[in-house]
């Protein structure tokens, strides 16, 4: 199957929406150029005859059961910090994290 | 020879022999990036002044107090009699990427500019039992995207101390910079593209990339977690493996730090290089990128310099009776770029969505009753343009309709590459290399502003370092002369899974036969200017 073309804008809004951002005008016409840019360069790829049988790696040194560490035991463990990490915070109340309404919607 | 400017080797010799107290070792670091450093790097600041651009701006924050406490423990432990630890003493910068306990950890980024780590990165806190002195944070590529270090939010960036207009390269551009300028002994520093290895040619250091799980990644802020290795920059080979054997080895807070040994380093600098053999590929000789205007691919061999440096170091190990193996085909190095667009990005993509305003660094300030919009607003406010592309990019190219044609390609690719080092490294094989020679770098340390905001050509600067990435290998950048302008070739040695010991060892022999070269004797233009 041939890549796809260019990003379009409506694509680009899209994914702006799904990923929880707010872009201006410049932002968002570097930002889509650049990943147009990033796309081209991707494609180079394509020409890559890949025989089927290779297996795609998701990480490069292969961790056998001889060097992977064993697994821990399955054991509740105290956090010995948790002031600090409420501390952290941005909004609290009383060891609560504050959040604005969480908006419900219909799914379709 | 001021102490901040000696050798980690020989700091920790100097407090063990009782010859000079930690303290002075902290004082002569913090005199030093008293004299080179300028301001630290702020969110909100002013102009870069004439004056901002003679200074080095390595660091975020300075963490003396912390210093001089530890410098105060090995003071007393010595006294005592106690053993202070390996690095006793030893001035050690952390790249701003590392939780540090009770300390700003900024990934030099807004939205973690109010961070305070509750806890400490295991390999931090392995430096920091090992009598390391936490001289502080320093600056960084936001979030580590980036090749020059310019991309950081935490503004002025590092410049390079061996010419100020130009960069230090990136993303740990202050680690580098840090340690060229004397600021630092050490620098813990992170790879996932070539993050340690490119800042450390351009700075005129020696920088290693572990092997993927060498060094365990607890504490460290995740950009793409199937890439990313802590590792030392440092002055010499024989520092960096001191630094190595600390922070090493097997972690229960990371299930990807590798159940494997850790060698005795320095030990394994002494061994003999004769019967080693050495291969240099064309592959690496040539890079292949997009025209900035047309995107059109075109293809160049590396500069003549640069290729002469690493004839330069082939000849001295020939000379210590290693065997040059020419020729040899690295034929999926030039994927390195296009695989890593992709991996990276759908990695960066699913690490970032964690900033959401809720649990821990920037929140907006705007009033609002919709979650969805304190999110939005929260991360348009505080990501920079580096992250907000990473995560778009991510997200396009590991969506449904083209995982298959993007992704799950990229990581075919990726076999492929990591296919071209077992074939090199096969003990049975036709090659049987002990390590792989190459430049570091397609160019030495480029102008500041010259490239940032193209971010494929930026990209393309890592074209020689991220197979090592792809395919875990370890790889170590150290310096090997200077171009016409006077700035410093990285050249580098790529060798098999866990082999750190005999990259250290070739570099180590490459140093000490090269010592009298007119070449050793240059320092860093911030520093020949303290003079």
């Amino acid at each position: 199957m041939p890549m796809s073309d260019a990003i379009s804008e409506e694509t680009f809004n899209h994914l702006v929406d799904l990923a929880a951002l707010e872009l201006n005008q410049a932002e968002s016409r570097y930002l889509l150029t650049e990943m147009n840019k990033q796309i081209k360069a991707i494609h180079e790829l394509q020409q890559i005859p890949l025989d089927e049988k290779i297996p795609p790696a998701r990480h490069g040194v292969p961790f056998p059961s001889l060097i992977c560490p064993p697994l821990r035991e399955d054991q509740v463990d105290t956090y010995p910090q948790v002031e600090a990490l409420l501390g952290e915070v941005p909004v609290a109340e009383e060891r609560y994290i504050i959040v604005p309404d969480i908006p419900h919607m219909e799914l379709e | 020879m001021a102490l901040c400017d000696r050798s980690a080797y020989e700091l920790a010799g100097l407090v063990h022999r009782r010859e000079v107290t930690a303290t002075e070792i902290l004082d002569s670091a913090l005199e030093r990036i008293n004299l080179v450093d300028g301001r630290p790097g702020r969110i909100d600041t002013s102009d870069v002044t004439p004056e901002d651009k003679q200074k080095i701006h390595a660091f975020i924050t300075i963490t003396s107090d912390l210093a001089r406490t530890q410098a105060e423990a090995v003071d007393r432990k010595i006294a005592t009699g106690e053993d202070p630890g390996e690095l006793a003493g030893v001035p050690v910068s952390i790249k701003d990427i590392f939780c540090v306990g009770g300390t700003p950890s900024t990934a030099g980024s807004k939205i973690l500019a109010n961070f305070t780590s509750p806890y400490t990165a295991t390999p931090v806190a392995r430096l920091e039992d090992a009598g390391a002195l936490i001289l502080g944070k320093v600056n960084l590529d936001e979030f580590t995207y980036g090749s020059s270090n310019e991309s950081s939010a935490f503004q002025p960036t590092p410049r390079n101390p061996w010419n100020t207009g130009h960069v230090p390269g990136g993303s740990s551009g202050g680690s580098a910079a840090s340690v060229s300028s004397g600021e630092s002994t050490l620098s813990l520093g992170t790879d996932t593209a070539g993050s340690i290895r490119q800042p450390a040619a351009f700075c005129g250091v020696v920088g290693l990339k572990p092997t993927y799980g060498r060094v365990s990644r607890y504490g460290l802020i995740a950009f793409a977690s199937s890439l990313d290795c802590p590792g030392p920059v440092a002055r010499t080979a024989r520092d960096a493996a001191m630094m190595l054997k600390t922070i090493a080895g097997p972690d229960r807070h990371d299930s990807t730090a590798a159940n494997v040994p850790v060698e005795d380093y320095l030990r394994s600098l002494e061994k003999e290089v004769k019967g080693r053999r050495i291969g240099l590929s064309p592959d690496y000789f040539r890079i292949t990128f997009p025209d900035p205007t047309s995107g059109a691919f075109q293809q160049q061999l590396v500069p003549v310099e640069m290729d002469q440096a690493v004839r330069h170091v082939a000849d001295v190990l020939t000379r210590l009776g290693a065997e040059i193996i020419e020729d040899v085909p690295m034929p999926n190095t030039r994927y390195g770029i296009p695989a890593y667009f992709v991996i990276s990005r759908v990695e960066a993509a699913s690490n970032l969505h964690r900033f959401d305003g809720v649990k821990y660094g920037y929140r907006t300030p705007e009033r609002t009753d919709d979650l969805r919009r304190m999110y939005r607003r929260t991360r348009a406010e505080a990501f920079g343009l580096q992250p907000k592309l990473r995560i778009l990019m991510g997200m396009y190219v590991s969506a449904a309709q083209y995982s298959e044609q993007y992704y799950m390609r990229a990581l075919k690719v990726r076999s492929l590459i990591r296919q071209d080092f077992e074939t090199i490294f096969d003990p049975e094989g036709k090659y049987r290399l002990d390590a792989l020679l190459t430049p570091t770098t397609p160019t030495t340390a480029f102008q500041m502003e010259a490239v940032y905001g193209d971010s494929v050509l930026m990209q393309y600067a890592d074209q020689l370092t991220v197979p090592a990435n792809h395919a875990g290998v370890p790889g170590i950048s150290f310096p090997a002369g200077f171009d016409a302008k006077g700035l410093p070739i990285g050249i580098q040695l790529l060798g098999f899974d866990f082999s750190e010991g005999v990259l250290l060892n070739l570099v180590h022999a490459f140093e000490t036969e090269t010592r009298l070269e007119p070449w050793r004797q240059d320092l860093p233009k911030v520093i020949r200017e303290l003079v």
